[in-house]
């Protein structure tokens, strides 16, 4: 009654192929662009934007990077934060010592890391599974360990560097709303190049590596160009993503902030939101996000201000509980519950 | 010469505390395919446990106090086994895998509820003085956890070779199907396998507590073990005695050999390192099966 499919014809291929083949979803999907572009900026509060939005987009751009390489891939990666360090890093270096322009820095960035990144995906070649995750985090660790130590990069042990203030053609990004626009516009592009490769060949490809890799070569699929690809689109974004974080929210790159336990947050992330879905990586990323501040607010009715360590250790007991209750009650995380609901909506309230 | 036999031994001994993390991981994956990510936080669990049985709340007697981890432990292998693993039966070994992981957050979760987070000294009266033999000096300390370590390692080669239950437990590792049509209760082994990860969860929790003190970074210990358990092979026991031992050796000497370079960093760096290049090379270097 409320989602409704009817009276939407198809009468050619374009229309066929769409990414939101409903009038429905595409109303709503506008409707977001609307509120995201316009409600937000204006009616949201500055700490709402710095603290919770604009962290919640790029840890969305990153879980969806993740997402490209577990979800569609089928090849699991406990480094993720590593490759964000490495963007965040490189991006600093390209915009604050080498003055390039700041968007060119953020993509060049994404390149660097992809570049890292299919390096440190070679092992997929010859082995999977647990042994793969394994060396994955061995990425991690590596990575952690080259930039702290080679000063080069960071600039001395604590392996920090300061951010320079932000232009874009000589317009100075100095409020919390210019840098939302700046996530933001990257976020829209990234996801609507991401959307579509991951609905066309390449998608197609990695799905079938996914399920059984041996009937993928079978029929054709480039087993190993397309498990590099994978590794490089994957580390692309996660390249995006950490540079976005390091400039528009933390402001400063910051090794510790990409740490091995980010790796894991990030894995959990698309396990509550959904493996292999776009939207799963934004639910994933928000209910990583906002998480702390539902306890916040739970917890508020109970004590004045909710101490630092009792609030992270309630966060990792409601974060491991989740994903153990996703795993066993709902494996595909939140994207498919809210495909349940739509399904639900078809017909409800009328019993058939 | 004699510093580099220093350096060996002391290494050795290191290993063998490497390879008690890293038999943990080997036990549960032999058994149950499953990669258990919570090692570490079960390790973790255990010593703030152990802790809190001994100064924290109760301020109970040695023994008494690690047997009561002990027991924690077994609850909690319960506790996974049949709230958990039990309805995750035939899920792609991935989920396990990740379930796993959710159960890591679950226990450094509960376990810093209760205990809190700040790191604590665990004191359980070794001595720790320093021995010199032929020349090479050896702390008393190390030596305590190795000879522990290799006890324990002992006992459950003993476990699993001659007794029923251990047989069992093999028989389980080898194929579930034949094992349940033996009539091999499934989900009895894995909560005994469970039970014995826990008990040597304890043993390396307690051993790397007393050593660095009990805090979050125990869980890292694991992370740590993980490359051991590639080179020695994910479900072989001596292969990941072994590798421990050469992990352990390899890492001091890499240390003392290049100190003045690297200032100390290699220490973190080395095991990874190891395990990249065998994984390059081959999966598994000892183990005879190759998965």
């Amino acid at each position: 009654m409320f989602y409704r499919e009817c009276g939407n014809f198809k009468d050619n291929y374009a229309s066929d192929m769409a990414i939101f083949p409903i009038p429905l979803d595409r109303w709503g999907f506008i409707v977001m662009l609307f509120a995201a572009f316009v409600v937000v900026p204006l009616f949201a509060s500055e700490y709402l934007i710095i603290n919770i939005i604009i962290p919640f987009y790029c840890f969305a751009l990153s879980a969806f990077g993740l997402n490209v390489l577990a979800g569609y891939a089928g090849q699991i990666s406990i480094g993720h934060a590593a490759f964000m360090a490495i963007g965040a890093y490189s991006s600093f270096i390209l915009y604050g010592r080498y003055g390039l322009p700041l968007i060119p820095s953020i993509l060049l960035a994404g390149l660097i890391t992809a570049v890292v990144g299919t390096f440190f995906g070679l092992p997929s070649l010859r082995i999977k599974g647990f042994y793969l995750a394994i060396s994955t985090l061995a990425s991690q660790f590596i990575i952690e360990w080259v930039i702290v130590h080679v000063h080069w990069i960071s600039g001395g042990v604590f392996g920090t560097i300061e951010a320079p203030k932000m232009f874009i053609f000589g317009l100075a990004l100095d409020t919390p709303v210019k840098k939302y626009y700046l996530v933001l516009c990257m976020l829209i592009l990234l996801m609507t190049f991401g959307k579509n490769l991951v609905r066309g060949q390449l998608g197609r490809n990695w799905m079938a590596i996914r399920d059984v890799d041996y009937a993928a070569e079978i029929i054709g699929v480039n087993l190993y160009r397309d498990k590099l690809v994978a590794f490089a689109v994957s580390t692309f974004y996660a390249g995006v993503a950490g540079s976005l974080i390091t400039f528009c929210y933390v402001g400063a790159a910051n090794i510790e902030e990409f740490n091995v336990m980010t790796s894991f947050a990030l894995l959990g992330m698309i396990i509550i939101g959904g493996l292999g879905t776009v939207l799963g990586s934004f639910f994933g990323a928000g209910f990583f996000v906002m998480l702390p501040i539902f306890i916040n607010q739970g917890l508020g009715s109970f004590m004045e201000v909710v101490p630092a360590d009792i609030l992270s250790n309630i966060e990792a007991i409601v974060f491991g509980g989740l994903i153990v209750f996703f795993l066993i009650v709902e494996p595909y995380g939140m994207a498919r519950l809210w495909h349940t609901i739509k399904d639900k909506l078809r017909l409800w309230p009328f019993p058939y | 010469m004699a510093f580099f036999f220093e350096v060996l031994v002391t290494g050795l001994m290191v290993g063998i505390m490497y390879s008690l993390v890293a038999l943990g991981f080997a036990l549960i994956f032999k058994a149950s395919e499953v990669f258990n990510m919570a090692q570490g936080a079960m390790s973790l669990f255990a010593a703030l446990a152990l802790y809190g049985f001994l100064e924290q709340y109760l301020h109970l007697p040695l023994w008494l106090a690690l047997l009561c981890t002990v027991a924690t432990m077994i609850i909690w292998a319960y506790a996974i086994v049949f709230i958990v693993l039990k309805r995750l039966v035939n899920r792609p070994p991935l989920m396990l895998f990740m379930a796993t992981f959710g159960i890591a957050y679950l226990m450094e979760g509960i376990g810093q509820s209760i205990y809190g987070t700040q790191a604590k000294g665990l004191n359980l009266g070794i001595p720790d003085n320093l021995y010199e033999v032929a020349g090479i000096y050896i702390s008393s300390f190390d030596l305590f956890f190795a000879l522990v370590a290799a006890l324990l390692v002992g006992g459950l080669v003993w476990f699993f070779q001659k007794t029923r239950n251990g047989r069992a437990l093999r028989a389980v590792s080898d194929d579930h199907e034949a094992a349940l049509s033996v009539g091999i209760p499934l989900l009895k082994a894995w909560t005994l396998t469970w039970i014995i990860a826990g008990v040597v969860a304890t043993v390396a929790g307690v051993a790397w507590g007393t050593r660095l003190g009990v805090q979050f970074s125990l869980t890292y210990i694991a992370l740590k073990s993980l490359p051991v358990l590639i080179i020695g092979g994910i479900d072989s026991i001596p292969g990941v005695i072994i590798a421990g031992l050469i992990v352990g050796a390899g890492e001091n000497l890499g240390e003392a050999s290049s100190a003045h370079i690297w200032a100390g960093a290699f220490r973190p760096f080395s095991p990874i390192s190891w395990r990249l290049l065998f994984s390059t090379l081959n999966h598994t270097a000892f183990s005879a099966k190759r998965s």
